[in-house]
């Protein structure tokens, strides 16, 4: 319990941290962070298959699509950098205080809060389920990823003049 | 279910909301097009933790992990694209600045 509420507590510090950081390079690696951590939860949860999707997934590739992107539109001089990174956490100031006030509010609704014990279900496997009751899914990931495939070309594709 | 384990759910719940209110402030009150698409990744990770800790919670986790697996592939299309049409409204605009993409009108 106490392990559970330490890692929730670093996962949210590094979330409010990704939003009040100035520099973008930052912020990407405050969000990775928060997958990782995000990744521990799953595992104690006993989710392994989707927290390793969650660790190199997201962890992985979504930073690196996200540094590609900070890298390839990257302007502004380090000075100007530095100035808008000071106006950025003057800006976020009142977010931790915010965060907290809703977490506060949301444990005084779930303090009157009924758990029900869960039903007996027979263990299944995930690949199972994966592959015998949720086709459509694999389907529609299917379909997701050849029209991101699409998307992607389109967008970088050479205009012919 | 154990007192403990139910404290432990709580506390997820506890958790959870303020981490998408805090991906929803990022997503609300920024002017860079790159961090309204961290804004959004944050608040996918709330949506992904509340799946898994719904399913731990109804004995069904296996079935949350293979709605989990969807909802990454589909964030991982979602960021691609949009981190495409970004360096496009960049090359348009030579900025990142949502208040100087006027010219997106269809």
């Amino acid at each position: 319990m106490t392990l559970t509420i330490v890692v929730l507590s670093l996962t949210l510090l590094a979330a409010a941290w990704t939003v009040m950081t100035g520099g973008l390079i930052r912020a990407v690696l405050g969000l990775a962070a928060t997958s990782i951590l995000l990744t521990v939860l799953m595992f104690m949860l006993g989710a392994t298959l989707a927290a390793v999707f969650e660790l190199s997934v997201c962890a992985g590739l979504i930073t690196v699509v996200f540094i590609s992107s900070i890298s390839m539109t990257q302007t502004a001089s380090k000075s100007d950098s530095a100035k808008w990174a000071r106006g950025h956490l003057l800006h976020y100031w009142p977010l931790p205080i915010l965060l907290v006030a809703v977490g506060a509010v949301v444990a005084l609704l779930c303090s009157g809060l009924r758990v029900e014990p869960p039903p007996p279900a027979a263990a299944a496997d995930v690949r199972r389920i994966l592959w015998e009751s949720r086709q459509t899914d694999l389907l529609g990931q299917g379909i997701a990823l050849f029209a991101g495939i699409l998307g992607v070309i389109v967008l970088f594709k050479e205009r012919r003049k | 279910m154990p007192a403990d384990a139910i404290a432990v759910l709580k506390a997820y719940w506890i958790f959870i909301v303020p981490l998408a209110a805090a991906g929803l402030i990022c997503l609300v009150m920024t002017r860079n097009f790159i961090r309204v698409l961290i804004g959004l990744e944050l608040m996918t990770k709330a949506a992904t933790l509340l799946i898994i800790v719904s399913g731990y919670a109804s004995g069904r986790l296996a079935l949350a992990q293979a709605i989990v697996v969807t909802l990454i592939v589909i964030e991982v299309v979602v960021i691609s694209v949009a981190a495409g049409i970004v360096q496009g409204i960049f090359l348009l605009n030579e900025s990142l600045d949502i208040r100087k993409s006027r010219n997106m009108k269809g």
